[in-house]
């Protein structure tokens, strides 16, 4: 796949020196090495201070019942108790996972569909592509904002735009962001509006396909249909594999947008609570940072797991062409 | 990205019309919430709620003062945070994430392998996972609301915690030739020599691309300053955009529509400045392989 390169980056200094002899390339590799840790160190310090030691603190807490209030020395060990009350005493826990597997499942494969439909469509080389590709695109940058997420709410309010849309129809839509059945699916809508980005990949994907391969297909006499079920998406799915990867993690991690909606509630009835809604509700409305630190670390293994998952049944079906027959 | 001649077609030919056509209406379908948030933020109170259209009849531009001036602190300091915030995690990122990159991915150390594992480990490794932690230890620290109350937000960014950037910049700085540090190293230039006089110039283009990415993206950022800041003075633009929502009489939604198109103005300048870098930015760092 391609690798970044930048243009202009022919080397300009040509004649290579005699090597430097053992002794010096000896010492100037202890000092490279020395250099090495030097360079590093704001992110080993970062690495440690910032991801490593909050990810055991927040291991220790997830077995005791800390709250901001009370200081950290004095807070009780509750074992598993926190684990416990997750997966059997806190319906509202399972409502959150529920919620947050219907978005990602919904939305993802819809908006991955788009991009690629999308970039099928643009995939030629003619002027103007740039234009719908930048203008495509803008909703990537702009849609994880409040300003978007409450543009998006007031659009599908009883009196917003998207029901005197469906006015011209003589369709007399609902209210949507504050009924319990399609609140949700706004936020899907706003997720799928944001296919930009994907579609940017798809269509670097698309560029790296070989012309041969279809002119090979069509001299077989395949219809356009045939073309792109057997040249298209098998050339295309590792960037497939690598935008499912992505934005399914992505999609998991929703927060902006169900907090406008609901105000941080989650509501309406707990419709919009994704995970991290919730998880920001019991660490920072509820104060139950052991609770939360329990939930965060459910939400690791879990994207982990799907992660492992993605990799695994991916060999069956991501076709990459370096080292095949082909 | 240069376009493929392959498989060039003049325009004009029926299939190209259609599917022009069909562009033009996605494009429309796709711009039209950008529009309509523009149009309801010039709208009296009273078109708001009875025309839902894009044009108001009365072009009402009062809702960006009544929204500057809402709270009892005007919208130009939250503008004022924001910038600090976004300006401050751009230097930070471009900084300490090119260090780190020249370390991992040019500089031969013990445990280089290792530490580069790791970092692309981090990469999947979602924010929310690790707030509560985080901000109990700068809360420990005394850093959470303290004189200084951003540093929670900012301390991380100059310690090349977002992994995304350090990957970049190692992906870039394999389209750097090795014989330059080579002849540089010959010319009698130290690592840091190598990094300065090199690497540091060369890599300007993805300095640019980190620049940008993160100047949007913390912007955007909702979650971590929702948690960090507290008090009204402190708070950044989309801080500042959910007391709009608190507030739930309808009269406020002009202004607040109005607030929302000033916040999101400096990205789209960002956008129409940088358009084709941030596109490209995506393709090289998107395709891994």
């Amino acid at each position: 796949m391609a690798v970044t390169t930048a243009p202009g980056r022919t080397p300009r200094t040509g004649p290579a020196g005699p090597r430097p002899t053992r002794r010096r390339a000896g010492r100037a590799r202890l000092g490279e090495g020395l250099a090495g840790y030097v360079f590093l160190s704001p992110w080993l310090i970062g690495l440690m201070g910032v991801t490593a030691i909050p990810m055991l603190l927040s291991l220790w807490l997830s077995f005791t019942d800390y709250d901001i209030l009370t200081p950290l020395s004095e807070v009780r060990w509750v074992g598993l108790a926190n684990y416990e009350r997750m997966f059997t005493a806190d319906p509202s826990y399972w409502h959150a996972v529920r919620v947050t597997l219907t978005f990602a499942l919904i939305a993802v494969p819809l908006k991955l569909a788009a991009a690629l439909g999308v970039a099928l469509l643009l995939n030629r080389a003619w002027r103007g592509v740039g234009l719908f590709r930048s203008l495509f695109y803008l909703p990537s940058l702009l849609g994880g904002s409040v300003a978007l997420a409450i543009v998006w709410v007031n659009m599908f309010n009883r009196d917003g735009a998207f029901n005197s849309f469906l006015a011209l129809f003589g369709v007399e839509g609902l209210p949507w962001v504050s009924d319990p059945d399609w609140a949700l699916e706004t936020l899907m809508v706003l997720a799928i509006w944001q296919f930009g980005a994907p579609m940017v990949i798809f269509l670097a994907g698309l560029k790296q396909v070989p012309t041969e391969l279809y002119e090979a297909a069509a001299v077989d006499g395949a219809g356009a249909w045939r073309r792109f079920r057997a040249v298209t998406l098998p050339m295309l799915s590792p960037v497939i594999f690598f935008n499912l990867v992505l934005e399914t993690i992505n999609g998991f991690q929703g927060f902006t947008a169900a907090f406008v909606l609901s105000n941080g509630t989650g509501g309406p009835v707990d419709s919009t609570l994704m995970y991290t809604l919730k998880l920001y509700i019991s660490g920072f409305t509820d104060l139950e940072m052991g609770y939360a630190s329990a939930m965060a670390w459910v939400f690791l293994v879990a994207i982990g797991v799907v992660t492992a998952v993605f990799f695994s049944t991916g060999r069956f079906w991501v076709h990459y062409s370096d080292g095949d027959d082909s | 990205m240069t376009a493929l001649p392959v498989a060039r077609r003049r325009p004009g030919s029926g299939r190209n019309v259609l599917r022009l056509v069909v562009l033009v209406a996605i494009v429309a379908v796709v711009l039209y919430p950008l529009f309509w948030m523009l149009g309801t933020s010039v709208k009296s109170q009273a078109e708001i709620v009875n025309n839902v259209g894009l044009l108001p009849e009365v072009f009402t531009p009062g809702n960006y003062v009544d929204g500057w001036t809402n709270f009892d602190i005007s919208f130009g300091r939250f503008f004022l945070n924001s910038v600090l915030v976004s300006g401050l995690t751009v230097v930070g990122n471009a900084l300490s994430c090119l260090l780190a990159a020249y370390a991992l991915g040019r500089l031969r150390f013990r445990l280089r392998k290792l530490w580069f594992t790791v970092m692309i480990g981090t990469l999947l490794l979602p924010g929310h996972v690790l707030i509560v932690p985080q901000y109990i230890l700068f809360r420990s620290l005394g850093l959470v609301g303290g004189d200084w109350p951003y540093l929670p937000l900012l301390v991380p960014q100059f310690l090349a915690t977002e992994a995304f950037f350090v990957f970049l910049m190692v992906q870039f700085m394999r389209g750097i030739p090795r014989e330059l540090d080579e002849a540089a190293t010959i010319d009698g230039a130290s690592p840091y020599g190598v990094f300065r006089h090199v690497i540091l110039p060369l890599s300007r283009p993805a300095l640019v691309t980190t620049a940008i990415f993160s100047f949007i993206w913390t912007w955007n950022d909702f979650f971590r300053q929702l948690v960090f800041l507290s008090s009204l003075e402190d708070y950044t633009v989309p801080v500042a955009l959910t007391l709009f929502i608190d507030s739930t009489s309808q009269s406020a939604v002009g202004p607040m529509f109005a607030m929302s198109v000033l916040s999101l103005l400096p990205v789209f300048l960002f956008f129409l400045a940088f358009q084709r870098m941030l596109v490209e930015g995506i393709n090289t760092s998107g395709l891994k392989g």
